[in-house]
């Protein structure tokens, strides 16, 4: 049973497709590199204690490519600009993977609409040592046998790839704005790492024990940058352990939220 | 026609279960593979073969540049450019060519390049290209602003070597306060700059542009693709108000001449395999990353992925004007027929590829040089229909 329903949003000169739903206080919830647009488990167990709030980013899925599209830094503001014209207050900021990078680019800038930050395994910061893997370097394949800690979901995921996914618009589109964000620097923003300390929310960062895209060796490092932040690891589960260990994953943010 | 000797320089003395293990030789191929001793001789050796292509009456010669890979040892064709300059007084240099976007200053080279130049005294032909995906994995330069970054880095180049300095310049990804070339190119206005691709309508538009109208250059295809793209130059020439000749037209192809038709496929064929099936091969993540080419061309390229990344013998290379091999007689021929069916007017021949032991190459090239070059340089440009019917 579904809780979104997939609508739009305006922001200026930039127009998002946005899945929104649920009730209880508002959750912006910001999607990982393979795109969003897609109502996952995870979100549906959300909207039973908030109002999820689910755009595609721009130069994402159904969202448009503006002009103006050319860096993390340039999303992060994007979403500021957003938070205010929705208007809304005391927000819950979850960011997963490139998502979790782009919640703390916003949260660096700006808490005033922000009531919490949960960054699941969140790219954008280098922790020297910690390993990381290269999904542009990997097949659609490989990315799901390197991301998913149960293969069996691996193996699930990759049955269900288009014929051609390498032809396929949306699949084009996702990974040339990836590219366009995480390329250069692989990943990560170098200078966002001086800032994290003006993160004055609560903020709670989960990852998986066995991500192999981004090692679990930066949870700590990187709380560790964030004014008492808190970690959570969850026992078998890769980097999309937001379908892989969807339950787990939720009551992790219910808790930290609950708790704030 | 003119003709050129092209390089790749391969490092071709390589165990080749090496690279069937990794499954490529770029990016990934780890460089312990690399013995310098080896390396060395295989340098003296290639550039001995460039030098010889002078005495045996080649028109010009040909570098090109590829990064951290086996395919070929030329990170830095300028080097080589160079090593040829003072070795050489006669042949163009063709550096086929440059990438521009890997530069972070592209200005550097521009300076490179106008050095080659005036050590020549106006030798040079000056190739500009972006690089192929692989490099962007290198470089960490952004796949997806590869045009951009390319456009502005010729803008950069051609205002640099023309423009009386110091200037500024305010670009998007190059920016410099000071623009004062020091030395100015030999060639004025500028080096002769050809385009090598392997097609794209977006890069023949670009060479063709009236206010550049620079060689294009079609690279290892088929030869009915190397048709198509010189035939479309030529229609974007005409759309652009002004009509080609076939010097603007070029067809870069590996060659192999040898006693008799069953002698040279029997010769080359292990060596040219293992150039395409191995040296060349590289996965399309690779090949091809995020934006690196328009959705469209990504779209085309993946739907053709299982004939483009697949192993191809020699006899369908052959077949399908990948590869021209045969006696002399025949390669004579075969070069005849096509240019006749498409007008070009450079041929750049690879006749050392892949593993081609020296025996084998120097024995091709004198076969080429003294049985099939005269007949092809003599060749003009092809009649219009109209004065041949008249």
């Amino acid at each position: 049973m579904t809780k979104l329903t997939k609508g739009s949003l305006t922001v200026r000169d930039c127009t998002v497709s946005v899945l929104r739903g649920g009730e209880g206080p508002p959750l912006l919830f910001l999607h990982g590199a393979g795109g969003g647009g897609i109502e996952l488990p995870f979100m549906t167990a959300l909207a039973e204690s908030y109002e999820v709030i689910a755009p595609e980013h721009p130069g994402f899925g159904e969202s448009d490519e503006p002009e103006w599209f050319d860096n993390i830094h340039d999303v992060a503001y994007f979403y500021l600009d957003l938070l205010k014209e929705l208007g809304l207050d005391q927000v819950h900021l979850v960011g997963m993977s490139l998502g979790g990078w782009i919640a703390m680019e916003i949260a660096v800038r700006d808490t005033s609409q922000i009531a919490s930050m949960t960054a699941i395994c969140p790219a954008g910061v280098h922790v020297a040592g910690a390993a990381t893997g290269d999904p542009f370097a990997w097949s659609p394949e490989e990315t799901f046998q390197q991301g998913f800690y149960n293969q069996d979901f691996a193996a699930r995921a990759i049955e269900n790839l288009p014929e051609a996914v390498e032809a396929d618009d949306t699949w084009l589109k996702n990974r040339m704005s990836f590219a366009r964000l995480a390329w250069d620097p692989r990943l990560h923003d170098p200078h966002l790492s001086k800032w994290l300390h003006r993160i004055d929310v609560p903020t709670h960062i989960v990852w998986g024990a066995h991500d192999n895209i981004l090692s679990v060796d930066h949870a700590e490092p990187l709380a560790g940058m964030i004014p008492g932040a808190g970690v959570t690891i969850l026992p078998e589960a890769g980097h999309f352990l937001h379908i892989e260990q969807a339950d787990a994953l939720v009551q992790a943010i219910n808790s930290h939220i609950g708790e704030r | 026609m003119q003709v050129f000797f092209f390089h790749l320089m391969p490092y071709a003395e390589i165990d080749l279960a090496e690279i069937d293990k990794v499954g490529t030789s770029w990016v990934k191929l780890p460089n312990r593979l690399y013995d310098p001793e080896v390396g060395a001789t295989l340098y003296d050796r290639y550039l001995n073969q460039l030098e010889r292509a002078e005495e045996l009456g080649f028109d010009g010669v040909g570098v090109n540049e590829h990064h951290q890979t086996a395919y070929g040892m030329m990170p830095s064709p300028i080097v080589m450019a160079a090593a040829l300059a003072r070795r050489t007084h006669r042949v163009k240099i063709a550096i086929l060519g440059s990438a521009l976007p890997l530069r972070q200053h592209p200005l550097t080279l521009a300076e490179e390049h106008a050095m080659i130049d005036n050590l020549t005294r106006g030798r040079l032909i000056s190739g500009f290209v972006r690089g192929i995906g692989a490099e962007y994995h290198i470089f960490g330069v952004d796949p997806s602003i590869s045009h951009e970054r390319f456009h502005e880095a010729h803008e950069l180049i051609i205002r640099a070597w023309t423009e009386e300095g110091p200037f500024e310049f305010h670009g998007k990804h190059y920016r410099h306060r000071y623009v004062n070339m020091w030395p100015r190119p030999y060639q004025q206005p500028h080096p002769p700059v050809w385009i090598p691709s392997q097609g794209s309508q977006e890069t023949i538009d670009f060479a063709a542009h009236p206010d550049r109208k620079y060689t294009y250059l079609q690279t290892f295809s088929p030869a009915v693709a190397v048709k198509k793209y010189l035939d479309a130059y030529r229609d974007r020439a005409e759309e652009y108000g002004y009509t080609t000749d076939d010097s603007k037209l070029g067809w870069a192809v590996p060659i192999y001449v040898g006693e008799t038709d069953a002698s040279a496929v029997a010769e080359a064929k292990v060596h040219f395999e293992n150039f395409r099936n191995r040296f060349a091969k590289m996965p399309i993540e690779f090949l091809l990353p995020p934006g690196y080419t328009s959705r469209e061309s990504m779209k085309r390229v993946a739907a053709a992925k299982a004939s483009m990344f697949g192993d191809l013998a020699i006899e369908t290379a052959m077949e399908m004007g990948m590869m021209v091999c045969g006696s002399a007689e025949t390669v004579r021929q075969r070069f005849e027929a096509y240019h006749a069916d498409m007008g070009f007017g450079q041929l750049l021949t690879l006749l050392q590829f892949g593993t081609l032991p020296p025996e084998l190459t120097d024995a091709s090239t004198e076969r080429f040089a003294r049985d099939v070059m005269p007949t092809l340089q003599a060749l003009g440009d092809r009649a219009t229909p109209a004065l041949a019917s008249a």
